[in-house]
């Protein structure tokens, strides 16, 4: 589904530059839900927003569903966009369309027919759980409802790929384990690939089947879940569950 | 008070009225793009462009600056190319429009600023173009802002537009200077100021009011915003 090669990302600051990537190598399978973990500032975002180009790297091959993202142009990059749905740590919905018509905008983009657009809207609202609330705006909604309605806009075009920028770091405990339930389920029932980036091990912990993990713009380990968790190669694995293992008595709970 | 007072009042007011609904059209007319284009150039924005994002900040900067009655005098020949005469109130809305639009773009410019970057970059997402950006998240999510803007316009235009009344735009503002000014008419002095004074302070009530109700209706939650 995702084939990264070569990924080179630089920034400039006031100190000089930043390696933001460093040669990052990922693949990525049909159906994976991949999480990405690492510190903040190990360049986390900076690789997921590649993703979509909302970052625009330096270097290097982004093939998404077959097709190779880096050199497109203006026009064929927004037609590639419409089927990578994205969510946000803070959800960015609109506050001046209801939930309704945040979840038709993306099918309004891509010039989806009206009589088309209310039955997706709905069956995707259902899907999500927040049928009842379509006539709502979002200031009257919780945390985690936003963030249901910002993932029914982001699947409401039928897109190949999910990107999720610290969806749950905005929510507590209990909506994360909600939130994350839901990914799940979107990624059992409408097959979409999945792609997030967190700072919790609880969350890969949850939902992901593979891993890779970031440290100064280097992928210093990655691989299957269970094989990440069992046998850590990395120090920065090593640091992250030491400091989740009271989160895992606690998370067993929930 | 005599009885000539109330005739000339309605249709100095008339006259006024005429001049900031066509100048306020054609000032969003004109300032509208202007204030969109210096948005989308700043650096960082949909189509950075540091020069003509300079540029135009420039050229809203100098008309800015000019005293209304100079920018009058200097476009009396545009007026008269335009309308075929520099005298009247159709004559001043051409001014009057070009004062007034590097205003409006300022304030459209100050508004769609204040759309949080977060729900441009989840349009983009999307596949946005920077077109259905302007016109599907920037403008409306703007709404509450452009409306206490546009308002503030109206009362700056009318302003102006007595400005204008002293060099033979007609309106209120030419009423007070020709009767109570010139002819010691006290009462139409009076009753001018305080038709103004009623004027803006209905504009201002009605855009508040505006306002207040489309921010409450996307922020249910935050009555006590604004």
């Amino acid at each position: 589904m995702i084939t990264i090669s070569g990924l080179n990302k630089r920034y400039r600051t006031a100190h000089g530059p930043v390696d933001a990537l460093c040669n990052i190598e990922l693949t990525v399978d049909s159906g994976d839900i991949f999480g990405i973990i690492g510190l903040s500032g190990a360049g986390k975002s900076t690789l997921i927003r590649c993703l979509n180009r909302l970052e625009e790297p330096d270097s290097g091959s982004i093939v998404v569903a077959g097709r190779e993202l880096v050199g497109l142009d203006r026009g064929a990059l927004r037609e590639a966009r419409k089927k990578i749905g994205m969510i946000f740590q803070h959800f960015n919905l609109l506050d001046s369309r209801t939930v309704f018509d945040n979840v038709a905008f993306p099918l309004e983009l891509a010039g989806c027919p009206k009589r088309e657009i209310g039955p997706r809207v709905d069956e995707i609202l259902e899907l999500v759980g927040l049928h009842g609330r379509k006539q709502s705006y979002p200031s009257q909604l919780s945390g985690g409802q936003k963030q249901r309605v910002g993932i029914a806009r982001a699947l409401a075009n039928h897109p190949d790929l999910l990107l999720c920028d610290e969806a749950t770091s905005a929510l507590d405990p209990q909506t994360t384990a909600s939130i994350l339930d839901l990914l799940a389920d979107v990624n059992r029932k409408l097959g979409v690939t999945i792609v997030l980036i967190t700072h919790e091990m609880q969350v890969i912990r949850q939902i992901c089947n593979k891993v890779a993990v970031l440290d100064q713009g280097r992928i210093v380990e990655s691989g299957s879940v269970e094989q990440v968790f069992n046998a850590p190669r990395s120090s920065t694995m090593q640091l992250f569950l030491t400091h989740s293992a009271p989160q895992q008595v606690n998370g067993s709970g929930i | 008070m005599q009885e000539d007072l109330l005739p000339m009042l309605a249709s100095g007011f008339a006259e006024t009225l005429y001049m900031v609904v066509l100048s306020t059209l054609a000032a969003v007319v004109l300032g509208l793009p202007l204030g969109v284009l210096v948005v989308l150039t700043a650096p960082g924005h949909l189509e950075d462009s540091p020069r003509l994002h300079r540029a135009l900040g420039t050229i809203i900067n100098i008309a800015r600056s000019f005293p209304f009655i100079i920018l009058i005098v200097l476009l009396l020949p545009l007026s008269r190319f335009l309308v075929g005469t520099t005298l009247g109130a159709t004559a001043a809305v051409v001014p009057l429009s070009i004062a007034a639009a590097p205003f409006v773009g300022r304030l459209i410019e100050n508004s769609l600023k204040e759309v949080e970057w977060g729900k441009v970059e989840a349009a983009l997402a999307m596949g946005a173009s920077t077109l259905q950006i302007v016109v599907k998240v920037l403008i409306p999510e703007a709404l509450p802002s452009l409306v206490l803007g546009l308002t503030l316009a109206i009362i700056t235009i009318t302003g102006f537009t007595a400005t204008a009344g002293a060099i033979g735009a007609g309106g209120l503002g030419s009423l007070a200077i020709r009767y109570g000014y010139m002819r010691y008419r006290e009462d139409v002095m009076l009753a001018t100021v305080v038709l103004l004074v009623i004027f803006v302070q209905a504009v201002q009530w009605g855009g508040d009011r505006l306002a207040r109700r489309i921010d409450t209706k996307h922020h249910r939650s935050s009555k006590d915003r604004i």
